[in-house]
């Protein structure tokens, strides 16, 4: 396969955008590429972004579903902002997807289905293939509906079928693109379809007659190749935000030695987590498909008093549902690790895209004064330590956490290094020991405010909680004045304390710049990528990204106090920075919000910088 | 809230179970009683004192695991089912004891309530039916009778009541039972069968609110009345009831009817014989509904079928995971699929 004509090119990195009808096995597509792209050394992320209808009407542009992956040799931290090489099934594709390209990118169509009707349903006016709108662009035409169909002429096997296979041969052009040896497809295809030999042989002639068809036509003037990245020595995989949340929380479990309990409701995109979860019995890992948001959190809130790892997940409009029963978790001072994957909103709101707007939810969406821990996972796989760290803090501090993560976080993926578990950190929680004389259900530990976990079915410690307001140590009921106070402040300063367990926060770039760029959460790759690029530019910028909300780490204020200039950039708009100026009221917070259900991309943070900077 | 350290654990007491904790119900209140008959039970189980859990919704039922010295949770409204179930997955050796009113599991829980009895987690449902919202003072509740008049129906309820017992077999509940407040007796001997019960056990306890909806079961309870207007079922046992004992249910075409042992030449051979464990739930509903003053309302053990409880299912499939999955633990898992290493 390294006989090609075509003189090789080497790059630093490239984006590929895969796109096509919902049915047309686009993610599938996009996923053994992947695979491809790490068995072949490179770094690299992805982002599959579909409509929220399983198979909206056929060739519209609602009905368009597409897979991005950058890969390169360098670090990557985004998905990329627009495709050098985009895969365009039908009309509809190339419709939606125009914006999503770079003016020179190479274009990949299969003309068969650029008939009148297809092109027609898409939008268009004119055959977009010909009337010059793709100028400044390779077209390849391909007609792989008919090519397809050739290459399985042999098999006996219908059209209708061997058209399912179309997509291979999409991918066998790419795999000549750029260089890729198509064997571990092949084995893919072996333990996909193990009964189905038929269709393992259809879809291997398929990707051949596409790797070669792109040989043979010599459209491309050349391919390309990129070099393994440079990671650190070790085992890596590929994983996905929800993947990787709970892979963490398994961790967690394993690390706590306590029975993981997911009480969940499947809601867009956060699913995922339950799905997997469920997967995973053999490690004592239970899971509950609720009637409801509610019933979700309340019986793991259940769970937790009868001392399991409890965990809930759920998206924005569930996370309204479990408010109430959120307060009672602090009430009760139990330990609960609610994972909130953010979506568009409000109500239901863009359920398949992603926005970072249910920050004041998680802080404030409380009856009463209701304190927790807020965190926010910032890349696919920072979501296994961070989902990691919500169960260390919630076990450890006996309180409720809230980690944020979200759409493009969850259903992105990247390259993770694989972690030995037993290196991660030991969790202790402070369970009261059976016939403990001393016990009391509202003691606390001196330095934490944590108060002692008294498992039901441990002798001699018998006690009732609730959603009442409690006597500070005896837990009995109590409607006294200067006790509400004292309990209202001691809830707050748990919460607080936890600035004393956390590590500090950084500053990335350079740090004597004028100029702060502050972002939290899933924006980190992208916020890392445009400062990156601009300190190579020779500009002076720092940047800052939060993981830790509530409570903020301890040199938070020493951070802030010594730019000129801040500005927050986030995907809402501008929670993060009104609670900034909540908070350190002292200092001057530029912002910058973009609400459309899509990502930031690292042109336009390049732009928003350099403005500042320039200013 | 003293811990009494016992090691002698299976011989218990009914102070055993008795909170230092005031209780604060209204004098006259029905619920006294039923606390009374609880703590009657609990040392009777053989189940030592710190595995019972006394879980609750809102309302005046739900401050029940204040007046227990045993571990208690009382959540929030119309929960107590979502928290019970989670007890349980969670640590299926608890005695779980859920205690709940017609507005906690009726109205504002009513969800939770049908898909417990669906899943059937070995719980013990206590459902206080005094037909009214007591703690918000007297607004009607789902199971109040159509006409009534309280705060907020002056005009009289428009609507159609619940009948509990009916919505846990449409449920698909398996085990119904129904008592009343005044029967301290009747109440211990059927909670006791509620916990031997293996899954989901639902108890609706006629209970009077002796403020905002005084004797509203009053012709069921009624000294003088009760015996022509209740009939506890026996397992095995024809069905017959009345201060004479001379009166009997039959199964009249499609509807059951009520006859004089010795008129029209029935005999106790033509009553019916109670059955709690037929899966087809048809008659239980039917019994469930009965009601006065055609009908008597149905004592005692109504439905009582036995199935698989969701902790069972659960934990073994556990078990069975942990026998068959190549997964040992989780770094078999973090290195499981696609991997590939960097030297």
């Amino acid at each position: 396969m390294t006989d090609s004509k075509n003189k090789v090119i080497e790059l630093e990195k490239a984006v590929i955008r895969f796109a096509g009808d919902s049915g047309d096995g686009m993610q599938l597509t996009g996923s053994l590429f992947s695979d491809s792209t790490a068995f072949a050394g490179n770094d690299f992320a992805t982002f599959p972004d579909y409509p929220s209808e399983i198979r909206a009407p056929q060739g519209t542009v609602s009905g368009v579903s597409g897979f991005q992956i950058h890969f390169g040799s360098n670090d990557i931290h985004t998905s990329g902002d627009q495709a050098d090489v985009l895969v365009a099934m039908n009309p509809a594709s190339l419709k939606a997807n125009k914006n999503w390209m770079t003016n020179d990118a190479v274009i990949i169509v299969d003309n068969d289905a650029f008939t009148e009707k297809n092109i027609i349903k898409a939008g268009y006016e004119n055959n977009p293939l010909t009337d010059g709108t793709l100028n400044g662009h390779l077209v390849v035409n391909a007609p792989i509906a008919t090519l397809t169909k050739a290459a399985v002429s042999e098999l006996d096997i219908d059209n209708k079928s061997a058209q399912k296979s179309k997509n291979m041969f999409a991918l066998g052009m790419i795999f000549y693109m750029f260089n890729r040896s198509y064997e571990k497809t092949f084995t893919f295809f072996e333990n996909k379809f193990k009964t189905k030999p038929l269709i393992v042989e259809s879809n291997k002639l398929v990707l051949k007659a596409g790797y070669n068809f792109a040989d043979t036509i010599e459209a491309f003037t050349n391919t390309f190749k990129i070099a393994p990245a440079k990671l650190n020595k070790g085992r890596y995989r590929n994983v996905t935000g929800n993947l990787a949340t709970a892979w963490g929380l398994l961790a967690a479990a394993e690390r706590s030695g306590l029975k993981l309990f997911i009480g969940s409701y499947p809601i867009t995109p956060a699913t995922e987590i339950l799905q997997e979860l469920a997967k995973h019995k053999q490690f004592s890992a239970v899971s509950f498909q609720a009637e409801d948001e509610i019933a979700g959190i309340v019986s793991t809130i259940g769970a937790s008093f009868a001392g399991a790892l409890p965990v809930t997940s759920t998206s924005g409009p569930g996370l309204s549902l479990k408010s109430e029963a959120l307060g009672l978790a602090v009430m009760t001072e139990l330990p609960l690790v609610v994972v909130n994957v953010q979506r568009g909103g409000p109500s239901t709101g863009l359920p398949t895209k992603s926005e970072q707007s249910d920050l004041y939810q998680a802080l404030f969406g409380r009856n009463g004064e209701a304190p927790l821990i807020v965190m926010a996972a910032s890349s696919s796989s920072d979501c296994f330590y961070s989902a990691f760290e919500a169960v260390k803090l919630s076990l450890e501090h006996m309180t409720p956490v809230i980690l944020l993560t979200d759409g493009s976080l969850a259903n992105g993926s990247e390259v993770f290094k694989i972690p030995k578990v037993n290196s991660l950190p030991k969790i202790k929680p402070p369970i009261a020991k059976a016939n403990d004389a001393d016990y009391k259900p509202y003691a606390r530990d001196s330095k934490k405010l944590s108060r002692p976990w008294a498992i039901p079915g441990t002798e001699g410690l018998r006690h009732r909680i609730g959603g009442l307001e409690k006597e500070n140590i005896s837990g009995n009921v109590s409607h006294n004045p200067e006790n509400h106070q004292l309990m209202s402040e001691l809830r707050q300063e748990k919460v607080e304390r936890v600035a004393d367990f956390i590590s500090s926060q950084t500053v990335e770039g350079d740090e004597n710049a004028d100029i702060l760029v502050v972002s939290w959460g899933g924006t980190y790759g992208v916020m890392l990528t445009a400062v990156e690029q601009l300190l190579k530019e020779g500009y002076s910028i720092a940047f800052t990204h939060f993981k830790h909300i509530m409570p903020f780490p301890k040199n938070t204020e020493d951070i802030l106090s010594k730019y000129k200039k801040i500005l927050v950039c986030e995907i809402n708009m501008g929670q993060f920075v009104n609670y900034l100026r909540m908070k350190f009221p002292k200092y001057d917070y530029g912002q910058y919000n973009k609400i459309q259900g899509l990502p930031f991309t690292v042109a336009e943070l390049k732009k928003e910088f350099i403005t500042l900077i320039n200013q | 809230m003293e811990n009494i350290i016992d090691t002698a654990k299976l011989v218990l007491t009914k102070k055993d179970f008795e909170s230092d904790q005031m209780v604060k119900w209204c004098p006259g209140c029905g619920d006294h009683a039923i606390l009374k008959s609880v703590e009657n039970v609990f040392p009777e189980l053989g189940i030592p004192k710190e595995d019972f859990v006394v879980v609750s919704g809102i309302g005046c039922s739900s401050r029940f695991p204040y007046y227990m010295n045993t571990y208690g949770i009382h959540g929030i409204h119309g929960r107590a089912a979502a928290l019970a179930t989670g007890i349980k997955i969670a640590n299926p050796k608890l005695s779980v004891w859920m205690i709940t009113g017609d507005g906690d599991s009726m109205a504002i829980g009513g969800n939770h309530f049908i898909h417990v009895a669906r899943r059937n987690p070995d719980v013990n449902i206590l459902l206080f039916n005094n037909k009214i919202y007591g703690l918000t003072k007297g607004q009607y509740s789902p199971t109040t009778p159509k006409g009534s008049k309280t705060k907020t129906s002056p005009q009289g309820s428009f609507e159609t009541p619940f009948n509990p017992g009916e919505l846990v077999m449409g449920a698909r509940g398996k085990f119904f039972a129904r008592v009343v407040d005044t029967n301290i007796k009747m109440m211990t001997r059927i909670f006791k069968e509620a916990s031997e019960h293996h899954g989901a056990s639902i108890v609706e306890i006629l209970a009077n609110c002796v403020i905002f909806n005084n004797k509203v079961h009053g012709l069921i309870t009624g000294r003088d009345t009760k015996e022509d207007n209740q009939i506890f079922l026996e397992a095995g046992q024809p069905m017959i009831y009345g201060k004479e004992k001379d009166k009997g249910i039959i199964l009249d075409g499609a509807q059951l009817k009520s006859v004089t042992i010795g008129e029209n030449g029935i005999t106790e051979s033509d009553l019916m014989v109670h059955d709690p464990t037929t899966e087809d739930s048809g008659i239980h509903i039917m019994l469930a509904n009965m009601a006065p003053p055609e009908l008597p309302a149905a004592m005692g053990v109504i439905r009582s079928v036995k199935a698989p409880t969701i902790e069972d299912s659960v934990w073994a499939s556990v078990e069975h995971e942990k026998q068959i999955s190549p997964l040992k633990n989780v770094d078999d898992l973090l290195n499981s699929g696609s991997t590939w290493d960097i030297d």
